[in-house]
């Protein structure tokens, strides 16, 4: 089985997969980081966003391969300490979550758009989550979470 | 009880948000067990077959395999039970056929469970899964009400003759008769209330373990009611006594009824788990979930108003026939019943009331409770013909409703409610203003200006949750009680571990029972956990569905917390060297009356473990429990009011607005409250404009993923403008009466009757859910002829 080694979450991690090991099977069998989440199979949901080189990515639709070199980063790297990144703070101040499955994802699609878009409008942030389904909050309050906490990291993570 | 910063009506931040924002959430598929071995169900291809056998040479022999069970493996294990039988009309019980855990000698559904493959890997049990060679003999399927009862039908169960599992009623049908007899107008429609594929985002998945040493199984699964499970797989399926079985459903991600049931993969896991003594896990695909997960919804009703000279409805009659699907679900029979039938009243004072209801076996995945439960149903059904009986009589559509509304309470309905109180009119004026009703024509002129038909619709309902109480849904044919457990806890230094039989996927729980935990006892609502979803940690618990869990489980914890009270107060009583009576308890302290001689809580709580100093006769601790059983439902009720936008060219709906004006009882925390609605509300709309299970006729499920099955995502909805106004629950001490399913019941009709206000001047009078651009359009071009 090929070797793949990559920075997660600022660590570098290596392991044994084989070809077809998805990037989300890697992080969350291999390296027990189960903060991504598997919705569906077939890229439609976003529970299993994380961030590939800076960009958001469905790691159920990426191979670990495809990851080998890559700066990979998790819902579980966002946070600095205790202290939440700030859109993680928006989520929770808002109340952009429920039973929070989905809540991995649309964080880390959030801080996507909000790298490239400080002040996104509403129809702006309710187009970027084209990719990221919530049931249980219907995104009002996810999109105003997204709103606020692209405002606080004022135009970079 | 005292308001504070973070007590009963505070918008405090969810205890849970932390765990779930950074990834330290624990759902089931988070689970690993020491040496577990990955289990993958094989599910029948075809809707209807006899199973001539099973071949699993093959697949015995591949890589990594364990072990595979069949039907027969699993023969002489109990079937999957039900939980409520009905009576039909002639007094005859429901049809109840088995449900073996492992299809045995016949599959009824795409998605029937066939076979377990228990592998090293999870790609190892789904490969060798694909070398079982079943020869399925392919048998007729009904995959549709109409196909079940058509002449000479395919027959799912031989004992249903017609497919039919019962024929029911509610109400007086004499009466009602009589109400047409003596009508001046009579209004009649027909609508189908679609099927809808429930979609929590996160899949179902169980993990079973035995341990031989103690003979004790554990199951962790993806569950809203972990002691429903344990009694129904305990004590009718696998015969385990309930102190060798627990059930733990830790962090789930979403349920809305579908993780009500109990499931046959949880026998099969668990079953298993005990063949091979040791852990099994299986998580279920996305696809397979589309095909195994209960569905929702699917009626086919007509109905007729009898209504006097003035606009006054005299009399309604419901025929309704609704599709149960292969087996018999665990709630499935009360769904279309006793959650649907007893809703027609409405906020109406319509005195005669009559609904039949006919249920149907087809070869389609089980129905069973989805957010709302026959609630919905009925509630479109009835604001669909109340707005017609409007148009056709030429009466103002909110004037035909405000001249209909109960206004004196109690009300006791005809079909068996009684409502305890409400004020429909407040919240009707409430969302007309909020709404800007009366602005409605200038908006209306400013879409047609841009080639736009913009129509506004509305919805006055109310609904009925917290089943119960336990002896007369008991009459009704439930199985078990209704009631809830609360246990609260207070350790030696103060803190508090609260303990609940609800269960929290979504709800947020861990915070509104704390608010009202720390708001009673006046401590800090850091200091206060609740704890939830593990059959050993909790002593009982009914679950969470039907928006039952404030109104009967935040019951329970009061009346837990107003025992520690009463014992806190002879123990102080005791320390203050005076009588219980005179001991009065308020913000965390124990107070002589009339004196500033008093106790803390935690001082009290010392000695209760540390009772050196005590009162002679009184038990140490400080922990109590209470079992609440309801004395009635409660009724929210509301107004939703949907303003939408139609493309005629294309048939494109827009939901420009909606508002909600809701009396869902006294509020715990604002902030949850408001996003419960936003929930519904998006479910509900999902309902009227986007999704609908489709059936072929040989009973392939061709809406079997998300790029076939469309979800509501967020730029398909708009922001909600939500509005209350509060009358207390009258029977219990809270005056809280349910706010989960409050969307998706009032907004669907609002919905597509302003779909059809809009379209109405196209000549386009009827429209069925969901109201998809391809419906509209036809339904536009056939119009214009």
């Amino acid at each position: 089985m090929p070797t793949v080694t990559m920075t997660v979450n600022g660590m570098e991690r290596s392991g044994n997969v084989e070809g077809r090991t998805l990037l989300v099977e890697f992080l969350r069998e291999h390296l027990g980081l189960t903060g991504t989440h598997v919705g569906c199979d077939t890229s439609q949901c976003g529970a299993c966003v994380v961030h590939v080189n800076g960009t958001s990515v469905k790691s159920c639709t990426s191979l670990a391969a495809q990851a080998d070199g890559a700066e990979v980063t998790t819902i579980e790297g966002l946070a600095n300490g205790s202290d939440l990144h700030p859109m993680q703070e928006a989520f929770r101040e808002h109340h952009g979550l429920q039973c929070g499955f989905c809540t991995p994802g649309m964080v880390m699609s959030a801080v996507d758009l909000a790298n490239q878009n400080a002040d996104p409008s509403e129809h702006e942030v309710r187009e970027w989550l084209e990719g990221n389904l919530c049931r249980c909050t219907g995104y009002h309050n996810i999109v105003k979470a997204v709103q606020a906490g692209a405002r606080a990291m004022g135009g970079g993570s | 009880m005292s308001a504070n910063g973070s007590g009963i009506g505070a918008s405090v931040k969810r205890k849970e948000d932390t765990r779930f924002l950074t990834g330290r959430g624990r759902y089931t598929d988070d689970i690993n067990l020491p040496g577990q071995l990955y289990g993958y169900i094989l599910r029948s291809p075809v809707a209807h077959a006899n199973i001539g056998g099973i071949d699993t040479s093959a697949a015995a022999a591949a890589p990594g395999v364990h072990a595979i069970f069949t039907g027969t493996d699993m023969e002489g294990v109990g079937g999957i039970p039900t939980g409520w039988l009905i009576h039909s009309k002639d007094g005859e019980p429901m049809v109840e056929p088995g449900h073996p855990a492992l299809a045995l000698g016949k599959v009824r559904y795409v998605g029937d469970c066939v076979a377990i493959v228990v592998a090293e890997t999870r790609e190892q049990a789904k490969e060798a899964a694909n070398l079982i060679d079943v020869d399925y003999q392919d048998l007729p399927a009904v995959a549709s009400i109409e196909a079940a009862e058509a002449e000479g039908a395919a027959q799912v169960f031989d004992e249903a003759p017609g497919n039919v599992c019962y024929d029911w009623e509610v109400g007086d049908r004499a009466a009602t008769d009589a109400a047409f007899d003596e009508a001046t107008h009579v209004v009649s429609i027909d609508v189908v209330n679609n099927r809808l594929i429930p979609n929590a985002i996160e899949p179902r998945a169980a993990i079973a373990n035995y341990d031989p040493a103690t003979g004790d199984y554990t199951l962790y699964t993806t569950s809203q009611n972990p002691h429903l499970i344990r009694l129904l797989l305990g004590a009718f399926v696998l015969q385990l006594p309930e102190h060798k079985l627990r059930i733990v459903a830790p962090d789930v991600g979403g349920g809305f009824g579908s993780k009500i049931p109990h499931y046959a993969e949880e026998a099969i896991l668990t079953w298993t788990a005990g063949q091979l003594g040791r852990p099994v896990k299986w998580t279920c695909e996305r696809i397979d979930a589309f095909k195994s997960d209960t569905h929702g919804r699917d009626h086919i009703s007509t109905a007729r108003l009898a209504l006097d000279a003035d606009g006054k409805f005299l009399g309604l009659h419901v025929s309704t026939k609704a599709n149960l699907g292969a087996y018999l679900s665990t709630f499935a029979t009360c769904v279309p019943t006793y959650l649907y039938g007893i809703l027609f009243a409405g906020p109406y004072t319509t005195p005669a009331v009559y609904c039949e209801v006919k249920s149907f076996f087809t070869n389609t995945v089980p129905v069973d409770a989805l957010r709302g439960a026959g609630r919905p149903e009925a509630t479109y059904l009835l604001e669909r013909l109340v707005e017609k009986a409007a148009v056709e009589l030429g009466i103002d559509r909110v004037e035909i409703r405000r001249k209909n509304f109960i206004r004196e309470f109690p009300y006791q309905t005809p079909v068996a409610l009684q409502y305890d109180q409400g004020d429909y009119d407040a919240t009707l004026d409430l969302a007309l203003k909020a709404s800007d009703w009366a602005g409605f024509e200038a908006r209306r002129a400013e879409s047609a200006a841009r080639g736009k038909c913009r129509g506004i619709g509305i919805s006055t309902f109310i609904e009925a949750c917290g089943i119960a109480p336990s002896a007369v849904v008991g009459s009704l044919g439930a199985r078990a009680g209704l009631y809830e457990s609360g246990s609260v806890r207070v350790h030696p230094t103060g803190s508090v571990s609260v303990f609940t039989g609800t269960h929290s996927h979504g709800q947020g729980h861990e915070t509104t029972f704390a608010q009202i935990v720390s708001d009673m006892l006046g401590v800090d609502f850091e200091a206060v956990d609740v704890v939830h979803g593990d059959s050993a940690k909790i002593p009982f618990g009914m679950g969470t569905y039907g928006s039952r869990s404030l109104a009967v489980g935040g019951t329970a914890i009061y009346l837990a917390v107003e025992k520690v009270i009463e014992k806190g107060k002879k123990i102080a009583a005791h320390l203050l060297e005076a009588s219980a009576e005179d001991i009065e308890f308020e913000n965390g302290s124990f107070t002589v009356a009339g004196t500033d001689r008093s106790k803390s809580l935690g001082e009290v709580a010392l000695t209760a473990y540390v009772p050196h100093n005590y009162p002679a006769g009184l038990e140490p601790g400080l922990e109590e429990t209470a079992f609440y059983d309801p004395l009635n439902f409660t009724f929210p009720a509301g107004t939703h009011v949907a303003e939408v936008e139609v493309d005629p060219e294309t048939g494109e709906v827009e939901v420009v607005s909606v508002t909600g004006a809701d009396d869902v009882g006294r509020i715990i925390n604002p902030m949850i409250v408001d996003g419960q609605l936003h929930g519904g509300l998006a479910h509900g709309i999902g309902q009227a404009l986007l999704e609908e299970c489709l059936y072929q006729d040989d009973g392939q499920l061709q809406t079997g993923s998300y790029l076939d099955y469309t979800m509501p995502r967020a730029a398909d909805l708009p922001s909600f403008n939500i509005n209350h106004n509060t009358t207390l629950c009258t029977h219990n001490p809270l005056g809280v009466k349910g706010v989960g399913e409050v969307g998706s019941i009032g907004v669907p009709p609002a919905v597509i009757n302003a779909v059809i206000d809009a379209l109405r001047p196209l000549g386009v009078n009827d429209m069925a859910m969901p109201a998809t651009s391809q419906r509209v359009w036809q339904a536009i071009q056939q119009a214009r002829g």
